[in-house]
């Protein structure tokens, strides 16, 4: 799907989202109620209404799409979030101490040679260990299956770093300065991929980094709803051979692979 | 047996000199954590894959070392053993004091450690760390307890009670403890359930060494007679412990080795791994088990108080190894995100075989000595105010049956 009909699917489905939203409310249909708000809640939610399990937000990454060398996915990221060398943060931390919400790596098939290329980020576990360790409840998931921090309670302890098995979590070693509005980052905090919670609260139903990829031409990265059986991810999890990473450790990861 | 008279130690020169030392040392420490807190982490030599560093060897050097020292206090009030007795009020002392040192260091170390409230107020009960605050916290006031049941003579009756309660207290916290690496799964070096005996083990033999310390320290500047009697069921009782914590060591690793998944990790720590294989048999074994329980048991120096002394700060040295190589050896290991494949190049440098490096700076290491000096400073204003130590611990004094 490119960036132009996301955009434009979204905007009618807003004017929609309303009127069926009404509509149910009016007839209070029952039977027809969840098939409905799944639909709704899917691509666009009002601040005052709580986040449902109605939802959960998937990312599936195709590795045979993913170009070696190529990380627009990590730039776009970077410029959305407001991290990396471009947002004039981090400039004494050192290579292993900035942030890396996202970052690609190459692999090699030990017994076949093929080559791989794939972004590394937070997976999005349904059973996150960094939620089951973090002593104050600052690492948290969301009803949709988004997983954050709470910025406010994140004592800096990094337990949630070392039990994360994806090393997908990045603690701020300095001070932060103009960090954006919707991405709020603080010095002695950590923080990771929020899977662009800011664009699919505001029903953009995509992230920075498939938008970078769709405009660098090579369309790796699918977003959306993994519950909604009409939505394009689950139509591709249900027919193509996906993968989770460590699916050895049974976490049900919200990010999947194809390819590796 | 005699009645033991408990009195405090005078507060002469001496005493003013340690105290003076000892607040020196604790303020290093604490401008340390300024620059750390006032300019961030990056001063340090922590980072996104050692995410815990120096401060937290040190830390939970001393929270084990802390439940290891109420041992003596449990054999006399849990194992009745009377010539304990008499070391229960420093040994109940050593634990809060330690304990304290130890979580000021991880405190002052966090990243936000202005949100210690939060940490106090906010619990998910499914996280070991939130369990530990609420099982130190608990230890600190039971123990505090414990050692008002033993000072205040009306309270006498129920010494055991509370020597019970801080006993299976501590059993508990310990394994807690060690939980806090044992329930990693994702990381080869750590996710091991051997982890919670483990520590309770190297609380025994930790906690002892440095309360032996603290006990001949202060028996020699103190001029207090100290007898043979007691030292030799000390000295033969760590080195029952050091071995104890050798037994869990090997165990560890030879049971880490029948799986072949491990094999990277293993001979990572014991071989390929540089710094690691160097602490885990230079440190740990040599200088930390194998020097120590020849000390303690060769005829020749078996009751030397200079061999007890030696072999006291040894197991010391080698407790801080084994540790080192536990906490930061089992980070330095690469995660294996893709069994299968090779990495070949990552933005994020974890290539192939890279493990991570670690060099700790001088920041970090002040941070530690200060939490050990907290503990030191606080057991020295203690035993100066309050009765906490025996005028005499003389042979004739703790065993009426002993000979010479």
């Amino acid at each position: 799907m490119s960036d132009a009909s996301l955009n434009n699917t979204s905007k009618t489905d807003l004017g929609r989202r309303e009127f069926i939203g009404n509509g149910a409310k009016l007839a209070a249909g029952v039977s027809l109620a969840p098939g409905v708000m799944l639909y709704g809640v899917a691509h666009a939610r009002p601040a005052d209404q709580a986040v449902t399990d109605d939802v959960r937000w998937g990312m599936l990454i195709d590795t045979n799409k993913c170009a070696k060398g190529c990380d627009a996915c990590v730039t776009g990221c970077q410029q959305e979030n407001g991290w990396g060398p471009q947002s004039g943060n981090e400039t004494k931390s050192n290579e292993y101490q900035a942030a890396q919400w996202i970052r690609k790596v190459d692999l090699r098939n030990t017994s076949t040679g093929s080559v791989h290329s794939l972004p590394m980020l937070c997976q999005h576990c349904e059973h996150p260990p960094c939620v089951d360790v973090c002593p104050t409840g600052a690492s948290m998931k969301r009803a949709d299956g988004i997983v954050l921090v709470d910025k406010h309670i994140c004592i800096g302890c990094r337990y949630c770093m070392m039990a994360c098995p994806y090393k997908a979590r990045s603690f701020i070693h300095e001070p932060i300065v103009n960090p954006r509005t919707h991405a709020p980052r603080g010095m002695g905090t950590v923080e990771s991929c929020t899977l662009c919670v800011h664009k699919l609260d505001a029903g953009e139903g995509t992230t920075a980094c498939a938008e970078a990829c769709n405009s660098a031409g090579h369309q790796a990265i699918l977003v959306g709803d993994l519950k909604d059986p009409n939505s394009e991810i689950a139509k591709k999890v249900a027919s193509v051979a996906t993968t989770q990473v460590r699916a050895d450790l049974g976490l049900n990861t919200g990010v999947r692979y194809r390819g590796i | 047996m005699k009645k033991t008279l408990f009195t405090q130690i005078e507060g002469g020169k001496g005493f003013y000199a340690l105290l003076a030392t000892l607040a020196a040392v604790i303020l290093i420490g604490m401008f340390a954590v300024y620059q750390m807190e006032h300019n961030g982490h990056w001063i340090t030599g922590m980072n996104n894959q050692i995410v815990w560093g120096m401060p937290h060897i040190f830390a939970i050097f001393l929270i084990v070392a802390a439940s290891g020292a109420l041992n003596v206090a449990s054999i006399g009030s849990v194992f009745s053993k009377k010539i304990y007795k008499p070391l229960a009020p420093l040994s109940a002392l050593l634990a809060i004091a330690l304990l304290i040192g130890g979580l000021a260091i991880l405190v002052l170390d966090l990243g936000r450690p202005d949100r210690l409230i939060i940490a106090m107020t906010y619990y998910n009960f499914k996280s070991i760390f939130a369990w530990n605050i609420i099982l130190y916290n608990g230890f600190i006031a039971l123990v505090a307890v414990y050692l008002w049941t033993m000072m205040e003579k009306r309270m006498n009756r129920y010494t055991t009670i509370a020597g019970y309660a801080a006993f299976i207290w501590r059993l508990i916290l310990t394994t807690g403890t060690g939980s806090i690496f044992g329930f990693l799964v994702a990381r080869e070096g750590y996710d091991a359930a051997i982890m919670a005996p483990m520590f309770i083990l190297m609380s025994f033999s930790f906690g002892l060494a440095f309360f032996m310390l603290v006990l001949m320290k202060t028996y020699k500047w103190t001029g207090r007679p100290l007898g043979d009697v007691i030292l030799r069921r000390l000295k033969n009782l760590l080195a029952i412990f050091v071995a104890g914590v050798l037994y869990f060591v090997v165990t560890m690793y030879i049971t880490n080795l029948y799986a072949t998944e491990h094999h990277g990790v293993v001979s990572f720590i014991l071989r390929d791994g540089g710094i690691y294989p160097i602490l885990m048999w230079g440190g740990y074994l040599l200088l930390g088990t194998l020097i120590p329980l020849a000390l303690l048991f060769h005829p020749a120096t078996a009751m030397c108080r200079k061999a007890m002394t030696a072999a006291s700060w040894l197991v010391i040295l080698g407790g801080f190894s084994l540790l080192y190589v536990i906490i930061i050896g089992g980070q330095a290991y690469p995660l294996n995100l893709f069994p299968g494949y090779e990495v070949i190049s990552s933005f994020e440098g974890d290539v192939g075989s890279g493990f991570y490096a670690y060099t700790p700076t001088l920041n970090e290491i002040l941070l530690g000595f200060a939490g050990i000096a907290i503990a030191l400073a606080m057991t020295a204003v203690a035993v100066n105010a309050l009765r906490f130590l025996p005028e005499s611990l003389a042979d004739e004094e703790v065993d009426p049956h002993a000979k010479g």
